[in-house]
């Protein structure tokens, strides 16, 4: 029986995909788990597997194009099957992946004015499908159309779908406001206009989206990191020769320490939601992993409950699949914190956006030799870190903060106190 | 063709006074300048649509009228700017209407083909051939209903006769008695085509009512007297006995089916045409006639064609300074209910452009 | 209250209007002697006599345009065309003279006629005796037309369109003529230009006029037993004038439209209907609007098929259905 390959799901935010790169050729033999593409998502760039057997018979979206999720990426037959009389009804909704997506625009933005006003649907059918009345109520909710799975005829988002919809959930992300225009950089014959990748367009979606619309306020410490190099190299050592041999970096240590701080101030691993603030019960930490093409921040579920040996593999792990392209959906989804770390290159202190919907995000700096007071009014050389903090404040008032950073600089100045 | 008969003779035309005969001759000689005024500003592009001239057969329209009392009623077809003027209409009004000004006598909504006056009995101005005659049976139904002792004329050009609705007309005239008379203008000419090769008779175009049991005459348009003599023969079936009748009046229209009839040179040749103005023309039969009555002088006459042309100069005028009908004027005058007003009128959405 | 046919109801508003006024005057074929082809001018003739009631021979381009023409000294006929598949025959007169000419005299002349009959399919009389052409009415400025489907309905709004001083065009239905409903004895009338909601719903509005109200009100019920869907029925009434406001307030209650016509697609009156919801209702769809009309062809003869040809129940519920997913 002839089975139509489809646009998978492979991000709990991903609305289209495109299609970087066919693994296979038509007349390959195909079967169930092989990976058949590389797909980029709105996350990162993941590899799609098969659910079916067959003979790869006819690709519809090429190399470089987009497709809807459930759009149709190609045709897989059984062995001597005729292809069905489809003809070229098949709309993949598959468009050029430079065109430069409307759907932003098409989000309910509570900045946007009337209902009435959204964009007619851009040719290729990249548009989100949603009733006018769907639409209107998700305007007045603020809610995002891309976030919701439409149950109506052929995906449409109707009434019920934005009812059900949590308002303003776990990853709202509202359109810039149209209303200030963009002011546009003078392009010289031998200057190169890059076209925004998928990674890169939602990046600058939800660092803008942050900026504009979460009051941040910045905190930060200097740690003295002396007691931390020491510790991690009694450990390293010790470790090399024990069973469960690993290499742990500072950051490992930094991680337990955001953690276990969170945990001492549970105030701080929280999020804004319209007119409440969610305590979460776990701390998710996204730690932010550089590759490629920009950016992404893998989670480490539960951390509270994990380990420093945990946490040390688990971002080895997460490092290596995300450079790999081999995170699953779920990966990214969750996070309470984020942790972002620049001491490898060479930054003496500086301040994070926060990622939303969470409420702070921690800046960690490189480890620098400088000259310290010590606690007999000498001047010493001291190894110190900067610490920033920059902090959601409807979520963390100031003393809530200096609080967390408090509990943070008890744990980093005193190490052995994480392994408790 | 009985040209042996006076019809100077005939009681309705003993009758008629002086005043009476020159108000007859002015008002042939008004239709002719009013139409000829139309038709040079029509050529002049001051007008849209079609213009249907009258010019050649004034007296039948102006003859028969002149019989017209207060009970009755008046309704023709598309050429009907001679009717209009005969009841009593303003030249200043139709002239407006052609111009399709807010003066014209239908607000410029209806055009030439379209001229009423209920005031003067006067039910237009039809465009569809024969579509009036069913109508002008309804006219005649009415005045029945209402007690009232009248007649409808209803005029219809010799093409329109072939026409279903003009037999069906016909058919319940008979059969329910009804004081309609339909007076058929033979100009000779359906459009561009002859009678003979548009119309099967034997020996006139009216006597087909015969199949119907109606009574009918035929009747030499170009005399006046004959006009009124045999017309008043049918009214007074009409008003005493509530029968009907068809008259078939002979006539001749110097000008094509319309101005736009290209072929009217065509179709007739100008020999034709030059016999009928010199002989057969309505102004100069009935001006010779009353010059020979001594009713009239030469003067007088003159003086009268005078007043006629300036008339229609003025009525130029009048249309050409009068203002277009506002945008506004398009919605009106579709409902009668909207228009008034009345409560019907304004429960439901009656227009639906938006 | 009692209950009457919708055939003693228009018979009912004949005689009342008849009493009132004495300009009026009902005309038509085999209306008087033979007491109405349907019945519907039974006893009327004897009651009122030959001026008031008055058979005409078979010739409705010269009835119908006679009875205009003595609409404008001021007679108030009521027309009957025994099918109005006939009124094609006097069309010329129905648009061109009643239509036209209060406009081309700019607002001199009335025509304060009526034109009733039987306009509906599914009594197998073939293709030329089957049509519904309340549309094409609809489509002309100078003209009203109205679909009353129940006794109550067909009684007030007869009265209002002989009272009416422009031309109405009233379309009945063979196949409710027959239909029972309660009529009050005393004096009542239905405006033009309201509609009526039948039944009140929740989840799904049906809009539909003439025998389709029957239709739908049928399948309302079976929505609701067998679907859990409540539906809304509204019907139009008057085609036009035509109540916009009480469709929009059903589209804007329920966010759901099935638009059921008996007539065939292409310019059926509910293509009207449709444009206008989506224009002015837009953000209170939650659905496409859907329509359900005849199938496009000629009314078909072969009983059980023409049974088909026609909305009924069984498509108008899986059309809801599919409106309501």
């Amino acid at each position: 029986m002839a089975t139509i390959i489809e646009m998978p799901k492979l991000s709990d935010t991903m609305t289209e995909g495109t299609l970087v790169r066919w693994l296979k050729n038509p007349g390959d033999e195909i079967e169930v788990g092989m990976e058949i593409a590389e797909i980029e998502t709105d996350k990162a760039t993941m590899s799609m597997e098969a659910f079916d057997d067959g003979i790869l018979h006819e690709i519809y979206v090429q190399a470089g194009e987009k497709a809807p999720l459930g759009g149709k990426l190609a045709l897989l037959l059984e062995d001597g099957e005729e292809p069905p009389a489809l003809g070229k009804e098949i709309s993949s909704g598959s468009i050029p992946a430079t065109a430069m997506e409307e759907e932003a625009s098409t989000e309910s933005a509570a900045a946007t004015s009337a209902v009435g006003s959204l964009p007619g649907p851009v040719s290729g059918g990249a548009r989100v499908k949603a009733s006018p009345l769907a639409r209107k109520i998700a305007a007045e909710r603020g809610v995002n159309l891309t976030q919701i799975q439409g149950t109506g005829p052929g995906g449409r988002i109707v009434k019920r779908d934005v009812e059900n919809a949590p308002v303003a959930g776990a990853s709202v992300v509202t359109a810039p406001s149209s209303a200030v225009a963009a002011i546009r950089p003078t392009i010289g014959a031998n200057d190169e206009r890059i076209p925004l990748t998928g990674m890169r367009t939602i990046i600058a979606e939800r660092l803008l989206a942050s900026k504009t619309q979460i009051p941040h306020f910045y905190l930060n410490i200097d740690v003295n990191a002396a007691p931390l190099l020491a510790f991690r190299q009694q450990i390293n050592q010790a470790s090399e020769k024990s069973d469960n041999a690993n290499k742990y970096t500072i950051n490992d240590f930094i991680l337990k320490a955001v953690v276990q701080s969170a945990v001492a101030v549970p105030d701080v691993n929280a999020s804004f939601d319209v007119d409440a603030i969610i305590r979460f019960a776990s701390v998710n930490v996204s730690v932010a992993v550089a590759v490629d093409e920009g950016l992404v921040t893998p989670v480490i579920r539960d951390a509270q409950d994990k380990s420093l040996l945990e946490i040390s593999r688990s971002v080895k792990d997460l490092a290596a699949r995300a450079r790999a392209k081999k995170l699953a959906p779920d990966e990214f989804a969750g996070g309470t914190l984020t942790v972002s770390n620049l001491g490898a290159y060479g930054i003496d202190s500086f301040d994070a956006i926060i990622n939303p919907p969470q409420a702070f995000i921690i800046a960690i700096s490189s480890i620098r030799k400088t000259p310290v007071v010590d606690a007999n009014d000498q001047i010493v050389i001291g190894q110190r870190m900067a610490i920033g903090m920059s902090c959601d404040h409807r979520v963390i008032d100031g003393a809530v903060g200096a609080q967390y950073l408090a509990e943070f600089r008890r744990l980093i100045e005193n190490p052995a106190l994480m392994l408790l | 063709m009985n040209s042996a008969i006076d019809h100077a003779t005939a009681p309705i035309n003993q009758q008629l006074s002086s005043e009476g005969k020159i108000s007859i001759l002015r008002d042939i000689v008004r239709i002719r300048r009013f139409e000829q005024a139309a038709l040079k500003q029509y050529t002049a592009g001051k007008m849209g649509g079609f213009l249907h001239l009258y010019n050649g057969q004034e007296s039948v329209a102006v003859g028969t009228i002149s019989l017209a009392g207060e009970s009755d009623h008046i309704i023709t077809a598309y050429r009907d700017h001679g009717h209009a003027l005969a009841v009593g209409m303003s030249m200043n009004e139709c002239m407006a209407e052609l111009y399709g000004k807010a003066t014209g006598c239908s607000k410029g909504k209806g055009g030439s083909m379209h001229f009423f006056a209920p005031d003067k009995n006067y039910w237009g101005g039809h465009g569809i051939v024969a579509g009036q005659t069913p109508l002008g049976a309804g006219l005649a139904y009415g005045l029945k209903y209402q007690g009232l002792k009248g007649a409808c004329l209803c005029y219809l050009g010799d093409g329109a006769i072939n026409q279903g609705a003009y037999h069906e007309s016909l058919n319940l005239a008979a059969l329910f008695d009804l004081p309609v008379i339909y007076v058929i203008e033979n100009n000779g000419y359906s459009m561009g085509t002859s009678q003979k090769r548009s119309s099967a008779f034997k020996s006139c175009l009216a006597e087909r009512a015969d199949g119907y049991n109606i009574a009918w005459d035929t009747v030499n348009g170009e005399d006046v007297y004959e006009v009124r003599a045999k017309t008043q023969v049918a009214m007074e079936r009409a008003h005493e006995e509530s029968r009907p009748t068809v008259l078939e009046i002979s006539t001749y229209r110097y000008y094509g089916h319309s101005v736009a009839d290209a072929n009217s040179k065509k179709y007739r040749s100008p020999e034709e045409i030059k016999q009928y103005q010199e002989h057969h023309d309505p102004i100069v039969l009935w001006r010779k006639r009353l010059l020979e009555e001594g009713v009239l002088t030469e003067d007088q006459a003159s003086e009268m064609d005078k007043e006629a042309k300036a008339e229609a100069k003025d009525a130029v005028k009048f249309a050409e300074e009068s203002p277009f009908p506002e945008p506004k004027a398009i919605l009106e005058d579709v409902y009668y209910e909207v228009d008034q007003g009345t409560e019907a009128g304004q429960t439901g959405k009656h227009f639906f452009n938006d | 209250m009692r209950t009457i046919t919708y055939r003693q109801a228009l018979n009912e508003a004949l005689a009342e209007e008849l009493e009132r006024d004495e300009n009026v005057v009902v005309m038509g074929e085999e209306v008087a002697e033979y007491n109405g082809a349907y019945k519907v001018t039974e006893g009327l003739w004897k009651r009122f006599g030959d001026k008031r009631v008055v058979d005409t021979p078979i010739s409705e381009a010269g009835f119908i345009g006679m009875g205009i023409g003595a609409s404008m000294l001021g007679v108030r006929p009521v027309m009957e065309l025994m099918f109005w598949s006939f009124a094609y025959v006097a069309f010329d007169q129905m648009i061109n003279n009643a239509g036209c000419v209060r406009y081309m005299s700019g607002g001199k002349i009335k025509c304060p006629i009526v034109v009733r009959g039987p306009a509906n399919g599914g009594t197998n009389v073939g293709a030329t005796h089957s049509h519904t052409p309340e549309n094409f009415i609809a489509n002309t400025p100078g003209l009203k037309v109205i679909c009353p489907a129940t006794a109550y309905d067909a009684k007030g709004m007869m009265k209002s369109a002989i009272r009416d001083d422009d031309p109405v065009y009233v379309m009945e239905n063979t196949k409710l003529y027959g239909e029972s409903g309660e009529v009050p004895e005393e004096e009542y009338t239905v405006p033009l230009g309201v509609a009526d909601v039948k039944r009140e719903g929740t989840d799904l509005t049906i809009v539909a006029h003439g025998r389709a109200v029957i239709t739908a009100l049928k399948s309302a019920e079976l929505l609701a037993a067998e679907h859990g869907i409540s539906a809304e029925v509204v019907d139009l009434r008057s085609i036009r004038p035509l109540d916009e406001e009480t469709i929009l307030t059903s589209v804007r209650k329920t966010n759901r439209v099935l638009l059921v016509d008996e007539n065939k697609p292409f310019c059926a009156v509910n293509t009207q209907i449709a444009t206008m919801i989506q224009e002015k209702a837009f953000d209170y769809l939650d659905a496409p609007i859907l329509r359900l009309n005849a199938i496009d062809a000629p009314a078909i003869y072969s009983p059980p098929m023409e049974e088909l040809q026609l909305p009924h129940p069984e498509v108008v519920i899986e059309k809801a259905l599919a409106v309501c997913k």
